[in-house]
């Protein structure tokens, strides 16, 4: 099997096979000797060359990062064969933009109501947890075509909360 | 002694207080609201008694029902914890009339200390040393720029009744002092229902060293040694040590000297704590006392020896302090690292959620005091201060390095948490030369990350792929392969969504 995996950023490309049970691994051309258990979910053992990791997953929303000791790495896995990328479009000014809640909690504030016109960098709703409140500005300038998170309303990181156009 | 006490919080510290309970031989009884049925200290505890909904309006911050649940266990005493109503007067004054004992200083003590303008006059008063600038709040923005003038920029303007950094602004020279003094005023009024601010000479590049201190009821007061606190973001400790790197025993001495006169101006009884500014010549300045037991005590108690938990339940009991000032011994190092529910890709926003998996450490040297398990869901209502991880060791670094090892082992999954911050801390040069400030941290998450982390990437890339690999597998065998699968399931169908709300948008 062939992995593209992108860790922070740079590129790999991973080529993994298991005959007889065992592992047969490439790394960007390189052929290495590996062995791995999966300790529990999300916890990999895992031995290179010799060398003896413990890696653990962490999975939060649609994030990936995996840990080798304290070092945290961003990870994305594609599967080349497919043509199909998570990550489509780079973002431009043009066409609605979409507020998202760039974390968990509880929408404390509404400033803007629908059709109201907005400033680029103008707050629009507010979003509060653990005390800390997070302001969720526009990125350009419009109008606010709809709050689709009203006051109350519990909210996860990533959720959508309003559409500027 | 006490026979049952009722710890009036939640989190990490009931937990620690509720240890401390069952060392002594006393039953403990918890109080939670709505979304903490299932919180650690609720388990830990021998009692427990529903208070209310989530807001900590309705629950651990409402007097009436604290006082309720604690006359109906029978409780004797109250532990406050910190945060909440620790530092409350009222909240004291209402166990003293319910014949409940308040571990913690009197009404009066907090009160005096509650101000810190009042607070600022009385200690000038005593003679003490205090950052130059007003104690009485501002009048006026006349008086503002009179009195900023007359002491000299840049200043610092901070709310009387503040805490944790709200209403404080740095300002640099006259013509930014108005618009400082509006947005200050107001953030203090939202915060704490009391707009007046006063003005106090800026210390740059300051540290923050704080002292503690004990006082029984019999009149005597001692000091415990420093606690090194300027590691802060946004004006909240971090990571804090104690002996500081900065102080040695001529200092310490002077320090606590100044730190009981201080305690005993208040007539202050029990747990608490003297914080100072320092300069870099090592003049030092009081700042406010905060009078409860502090988040960071555990590194107090790893130096001295001591339990800070059951002396204060033994004062509150009439007890003796069982040592003189003399017999006070500091041996060894510690530091503390505040785990937080934060996103360290995110600002370090609050990351609430479910834990669904924890892999805690332990070993020599290594102290974790915790109020969070696998399973549990981290409410989205309170502080984001799930856990502190302790290291002591014979000597700094050693404290560092089993840390730093510690660190290695520890790991939260299904939220995020700032664990990987403290790798970066440990290791830089700075630290570890003790050349810390309250800036040092800004400047750390302002540099490029570290170079180590390059060295693990291609390993990371290879368990990368790995688990892609075993999570197909498991799929393909098991049909499913539910967690997984279910997961990436859903975060598709949650990509299908918002595609859609965008189609219908535009």
């Amino acid at each position: 099997m062939l992995y593209d995996v992108i860790i922070d950023g740079e590129n790999h490309r991973l080529e993994l096979d298991r005959p007889d049970g065992g592992w047969r691994c490439r790394l960007d051309g390189f052929e290495l000797r590996i062995d791995a258990v999966l300790a529990r979910p999300d916890v990999l053992s895992i031995l290179i060359g010799g060398k003896a990791y413990e890696i653990k997953r962490e999975r939060v929303a649609n994030d990936m990062h995996l840990w080798v000791g304290s070092s945290r790495y961003a990870v994305e896995v594609r599967d080349p064969r497919s043509l199909r990328s998570r990550r489509t479009g780079a973002s431009t000014d043009q066409g609605p933009k979409r507020l998202l809640a760039s974390m968990p909690g509880k929408v404390v504030r509404v400033m803007l109501r629908e059709n109201a016109p907005v400033e680029a960098g103008q707050g629009v709703l507010v979003v509060e947890a653990m005390k800390m409140q997070n302001e969720i500005k526009s990125p350009k300038k419009g109008i606010v075509h709809k709050i689709v998170a009203d006051v109350g309303t519990a909210v996860n990181a990533g959720d959508l909360l309003a559409i500027v156009e | 002694m006490f026979r049952k006490i009722l710890i009036a919080n939640r989190g990490e510290i009931a937990v620690r207080v509720i240890r401390a309970c069952r060392e002594l031989g006393i039953t403990s009884v918890a109080v939670y609201s709505d979304v903490d049925r299932a919180s650690l200290h609720v388990r830990k505890a021998d009692e427990a008694y529903h208070l209310g909904p989530a807001a900590a309006a309705e629950s651990y911050l409402n007097i009436e029902k604290i006082i309720k649940a604690a006359k109906a266990s029978t409780a004797e005493a109250i532990h406050p914890g910190y945060g909440f109503l620790s530092e409350n007067p009222a909240f004291a004054r209402a166990c003293a009339d319910a014949g409940l004992k308040f571990i913690g200083p009197t009404a009066s003590a907090m009160q005096m200390m509650g101000s810190k303008t009042h607070a600022r006059e009385q200690m000038a008063n005593a003679g003490l040393p205090i950052v130059p600038g007003t104690s009485r709040p501002l009048q006026s923005p006349e008086e503002a720029h009179e009195v900023a003038a007359h002491i000299g920029y840049p200043i610092m303007l901070k709310a009387a009744a503040g805490g944790g950094g709200k209403g404080m602004r740095l300002v640099h020279e006259p013509a930014q002092l108005n618009s400082a003094l509006d947005s200050a005023t107001s953030e203090a009024q939202r915060a704490f229902g009391d707009g007046s601010v006063y003005i106090e000479k800026a210390i740059l590049s300051p540290r923050h060293i704080e002292m503690q201190v004990l006082a029984d009821e019999h009149g005597d007061t001692v000091y415990l040694g420093e606690r090194e606190c300027s590691l802060q973001r946004r004006h909240q400790k971090v990571l804090e040590e104690a002996p500081s790197p900065f102080v040695d025993s001529e200092m310490r001495r002077r320090m606590g000297e100044v730190a009981v006169r201080v305690a005993q101006a208040a007539g202050y009884t029990n747990a608490g704590t003297v914080e100072f500014l320092v300069d870099q010549e090592k003049n030092f300045y009081f700042l406010e006392m905060n009078t409860r037991l502090q988040v960071e005590h555990p590194v107090t108690e790893l130096i001295t020896g001591l339990d800070l938990v059951h002396l204060q339940i033994r004062i509150a009991a009439g007890e003796k302090l069982p040592f003189t000032q003399d017999e006070v011994r500091i041996r060894g190092h510690a530091i503390e690292c505040r785990i937080y529910a934060e996103d360290p890709d995110n600002d370090y926003l609050p990351s609430p959620g479910k834990i669904t998996l924890l892999l805690a450490p332990s070993g020599p040297g290594i102290r974790r005091d915790s109020g969070m398990y696998e399973g549990w869901t981290v409410p989205i209502d309170y502080d984001p201060l799930l856990a502190k991880l302790i290291g002591y060791g014979t000597d700094r670094e050693q404290a560092i390095s089993r840390l730093v090892r510690a660190l290695n082992e520890y790991f939260v999954g299904g939220i995020k948490t700032n664990i990987s911050l403290f790798r970066r801390i440990l290791q830089d040069e700075d630290f570890h030369r003790g050349r810390v400030d309250t800036g040092f941290l800004d400047r750390l998450l302002g540099s490029m990350r570290s170079e180590v982390q390059a060295k693990d990437a291609r390993v990371a890339a290879i368990a990368a792929a790995v688990f892609a690999h075993l999570d197909a597998a498991s799929a393909s065998t098991n049909g499913g392969g539910r967690a997984s699968a279910d997961e990436t399931f859903s975060s598709w169908k949650r990509l299908a969504r918002l595609e859609a709300l965008r189609e219908s948008s535009q």
